[in-house]
């Protein structure tokens, strides 16, 4: 047997595709992943950029991973550690906070300093925001069906949805049904009047989206987080000990054990197909490998631009896929810190705040003009972060004594102005720390290392097109059985034996293993 | 850190067993002693005082007070006398119950609600184009409960107010040790008793809780926490909030819901009144008939005991009061549910709520509840009674 011949051949061993892999060797499939870095992993993944300090240069926490691909790779035997987050600190323009604690009555405390009514209407937001997670949960496990198919797998797929919907309350239906179309902004207004609240809660709608808080779409976004859960607890979220980079080591782990051959420093130039069947792969080196099935975790403007000779799909595939929306207004930064930063906003013997998810989104405005800055292919210059010390949860994130700081930092436009040079890197860089320090002002003075990733730099480093962490937009028109195109979203290409498995796939982005995990299923229905 | 009442620094220098709990965000006493028989059997038979200053408070005034509170509540408030209180519950349009409290009728337009959870974005929302003003007055307002056969003549010493003359969900104002209080004929022990009403500033909040405690040494008076109010609760037939029922606006299933009619307060809802919220949905249900009926249980504890007894066991009195969902079987199906239970040294029997299917509602009439006996779990029969299972004269009898 040519030893260069595979059952399955990924294409990418970011955590969708490593997750795809095991699924697929599990099932008895000899399966090989190529991966063009030195490591796998993808945006899943922990770099030591500044030596002793360990960066989340893409991804950073773990919330929507699927309890079932955790529970059936037994991804916890394969080293995965999950810490939840414990609180969420915003601080205000006015030198104020708000916080979420763990504990209900302290959370009740927080909003109540800001509003009464909002401390009441959260208990009943929180509960309506579970019951819509709850009652959508299944679509996350589902290959979509294509509606208008009669085909029995479509119907029979519909008729699940139809089940899933039928479990709602009539008056969460209609809630639902607007949310979907709503802007997150307008939804929080209807729950609460508080600034610091709706600027704090707006946030889940539109983080990694390029779409202000006031956008319609952004309702879904919102809901899509609350579908993350750490044990049975929604809208929670963890930190994996070792940083994100551990999540992918554990499902490597789990697919080596599973039979799955990975190969480092293999970066794919080409996908070949003869006659429409997809054939095998060519490495950049030159390499051929061939198998059966070949999966694409890269996103799908990779996958079917790049990859793929475009004679060997249909016109208008090729338009669905080109139009994808896929701008990305997201960067990375991390800190290495001489010790930790003061908020001036902290109260004292509430330091523990400290040790949760830090959120520089004072007011749906500050959310609504950092967007507007950057529309015009420009940056926030006020931006919108979602910052975490990921050293006081693990201390082996740096050195004894010091830290590291991750800050997700949104708006920035992948699509730069003149495009995103090293001194527009630098300029930016400055002013997320010249934000960041407004709140902590000795944050400067405790700076050791500082490090950008732009949009452009994750599409080099990474390989995502338009450096988008979700590989696309979670917006309403590229959703479940529109991701990434109508005809084409279980995971099947218009390429015989050509597969996805990546974030541009239904349910999208996210550390959340499902469409690596729909793909196999998807993969395995086809060659069982 | 959780809240504390204004009553604190009296309360944790009494608190002998580190027995605290939460009550809607604030400190609360479960027993002040190691355990609560002393303090449960003051209830019964001397006087106790309880601090119930976590309950909500609502100041409602303006012209439109009165239409406000009878397009919210279930029951008539308009009957009401100044110097007037009535218990009811209230509910969303399903019909379902929100909560329940009290209403004293403080002036002419101006009334007091209370009740167990926040309310306030609730009473504004149903308050849309209403001339009326809605204050929570929650963290204004201390509350003290002194209950007991002995807390009308304790009373009777620290005031000149005619409490002998005072009836059953009346109200009047006065002053203890200096200190304006109002003091209704109120209270969740089902027993003769009194709730107190103050400013919260704990200067001379302490000043009447400590003219209480000095006047009470002649009264046997002693401070008592939730676990003996709990248990005299049970007796008395009054349910609790997420306990025996669960708010309409926590639920995450309609299974979790309940309606007035379900629990026993059909007498609380005013069908005369043209409209209130859930009306329409009650009336239906009325109707069509319940879905299931507050009932009390009384569980063979002879039955109990024996079976201990033949396991080598001495049986295990409840005396601490349980909240638990333990189904409740007849004919070899589910016919409902049990929501709290306890031991009754009063009455000696051993008590229950259940929440029965209508078919099975006959008094005197039986139902079986599984229960743990050591290492296993076997069915006991449950006789069907009305409620209360107490109600002494005393709680309603003036002098």
């Amino acid at each position: 047997m040519n030893t260069h011949h595979y059952d399955v051949i990924v294409i990418g061993g970011g955590h969708n595709g490593l997750v795809n892999a095991a699924y697929l060797a599990k099932a008895g499939k000899r399966v090989l992943v190529l991966e063009r870095r030195h490591k796998v992993g993808g945006a899943t993944v922990t770099e030591e950029i500044y030596p002793g300090f360990k960066f989340l240069i893409a991804s950073y926490l773990v919330s929507l991973l699927r309890p079932e691909v955790i529970h059936e790779l037994d991804l916890m035997r394969h080293g995965l550690e999950l810490m939840p987050l414990e609180s969420t600190f915003s601080p205000t323009l006015d030198g104020n906070y708000i916080a979420d604690w763990p504990d209900h009555d302290a959370t009740k405390y927080e909003i109540a300093r800001h509003s009464k009514r909002d401390a009441e209407a959260y208990d009943e937001y929180a509960r309506t925001m579970r019951r819509l997670a709850l009652a959508i949960r299944p679509l996350l496990g589902m290959i979509p069906p294509d509606p208008t198919s009669l085909a029995p797998r479509d119907l029979e797929t519909m008729a699940k949805v139809g089940g899933v919907l039928d479990q709602l309350r009539k008056e969460d239906f209609y809630l639902l049904a607007r949310l979907m179309t709503m802007s997150a902004a307008d939804f929080l207004d209807e729950w609460f009047e508080s600034p610091a609240l709706k600027g704090t809660k707006t946030t889940s709608g539109i983080i990694g989206t390029f779409l202000g808080p006031r956008s319609p779409g952004t309702g879904y976004v919102l809901l899509h987080h609350y579908l993350g859960e750490v044990d049975g607890v929604f809208r929670t979220w963890a930190f994996a000990r070792g940083g994100t980079g551990a999540v992918s080591q554990a499902i490597a782990s789990a697919a080596r054990e599973a039979g799955v051959t990975i190969q480092v420093n293999a970066p794919v130039a080409q996908v070949l197909v003869k006659n429409g069947v997809a054939s095998g792969v060519a490495l950049e080196n030159g390499d051929e490998y061939t198998a059966d099935i070949i999966v694409s975790n890269a996103d799908a403007k990779r996958t079917f631009l790049k990859l793929v000779e475009p004679q060997h799909l249909p016109d208008e595939f090729l338009h669905d896929i080109r139009r994808f929306r896929i701008s990305s207004p997201a960067c990375k930064v991390n800190l290495a810190l001489d010790g930790l930063p003061t908020f001036t906003a902290i109260p004292k013997g509430k330091e523990a705040l400290l040790r949760g998810s830090i959120e520089i989104a004072p007011s749906v405005d500050y959310l609504e003009k950092a967007y507007d800055d950057a529309k015009y292919g420009g940056w926030a210059r006020k931006p919108f972060m979602d910052a975490l010390i990921p050293s006081l949860l693990d201390p082996g994130m740096a050195p004894p004594g010091k830290h590291v700081m991750s800050l997700f930092v949104q708006y920035a436009s992948s699509d730069l102005e003149g495009g995103w040079s090293e001194p527009k890197k630098a300029e930016f860089l400055d002013v997320v720390v010249d934000t960041l320090a407004e709140y902590a002002p000795d944050l400067k003075s405790l700076i050791l290392h500082k490090h950008i990733m732009t949009p452009w730099d994750i599409e080099q480093m990474l390989g995502l097109t338009a450096g988008h962490i979700f590989h696309g937009e979670l917006a309403l028109q590229q959703l479940f059985f529109l991701r990434p195109s109508a005809q084409w979203s279980n995971y099947r290409t218009p390429i015989r034996n050509l597969y996805m498995c990546g974030s541009s796939t239904h349910p999208g982005g996210c550390i959340t293993g499902a469409p690596g995990r729909n793909a196999a299923f998807a993969i395995l229905e086809d060659r069982p | 850190m959780l809240k504390t009442t204004p009553f604190h620094t009296r309360t944790a220098a009494l608190m002998q067993a580190n027995q605290w709990r939460r009550w809607a965000g604030y400190t609360a006493a479960s027993s002040y002693e190691m355990t609560h028989d002393r303090e449960y059997l003051a209830i019964r038979n001397a006087c106790v005082l309880i601090d119930v200053s976590p309950l909500c408070k609502y100041q409602i005034t303006g012209a439109d007070a009165l239409p406000f509170l009878n397009r919210l509540v279930t029951r008539e408030v308009g009957k009401t006398p100044i110097g007037g209180m009535l218990y009811t519950p209230w509910c969303d349009s399903r019909g379902k119950v929100i909560d329940d409290g009290t209403i004293a009728r403080l002036g002419e337009n101006s009334y007091r609600l209370t009740s167990a959870e926040p309310n306030l974005r609730w009473l504004e929302d149903n308050a849309l184009g209403m001339q009326v003003q809605i204050e929570d007055v929650t963290e204004q307002i201390a509350s003290l409960a002194l209950q007991g056969p002995k807390s009308r003549e304790l009373l009777m010493t620290l005031t000149d107010a005619p409490l002998g003359d005072l009836k059953y969900y009346r109200f009047c104002t006065t002053s203890i040790a200096g200190v304006p209080v109002m003091i209704s004929r109120t209270g969740y022990t089902g027993d003769l008793g009194f709730e107190l009403w103050m400013d919260a500033n704990p200067a001379s909040a302490e000043r009447v809780w400590d003219a209480l405690i000095e006047a009470g040494r002649a009264f046997a008076l002693q401070p008592a926490g939730i676990w003996a109010l709990d248990v005299a609760r049970i007796e008395a037939g009054l349910i609790m909030l997420d306990v025996d029922y669960t708010p309409a606006n926590k639920a995450m299933t309609n299974a979790q819901t309940s309606t007035p009619l379900e629990l026993g307060l059909e007498w609380a809802v005013s069908w005369n009144k043209r409209s209130f919220v859930g009306r329409k949905a009650l009336l239906a249900e009325k109707q069509r008939g319940v879905a299931s009926v507050l009932v009390g249980l009384e569980i063979d504890h002879h039955e109990f005991e024996r079976q201990h007894h033949a396991l080598g066991l001495i049986v295990p009195y409840p005396f601490m009061a349980w909240r638990s969902i333990i189904p409740l079987h007849a004919d070899g199906k589910q016919v409902g549910y049990s929501t709290s239970g306890v031991w009754s040294p009063t009455l000696k029997r051993y008590l229950a709520f259940g929440h029965l299917q209508p078919a099975y509602v006959v008094p005197g009439s039986t139902v079986t509840i599984d229960l743990d006996i050591d290492r296993f779990r076997r069915p006991f029969s449950a006789k069907v009674t009305k409620l209360p299972f107490f109600n002494p004269a005393r709680k309603k009898d003036t002098l």
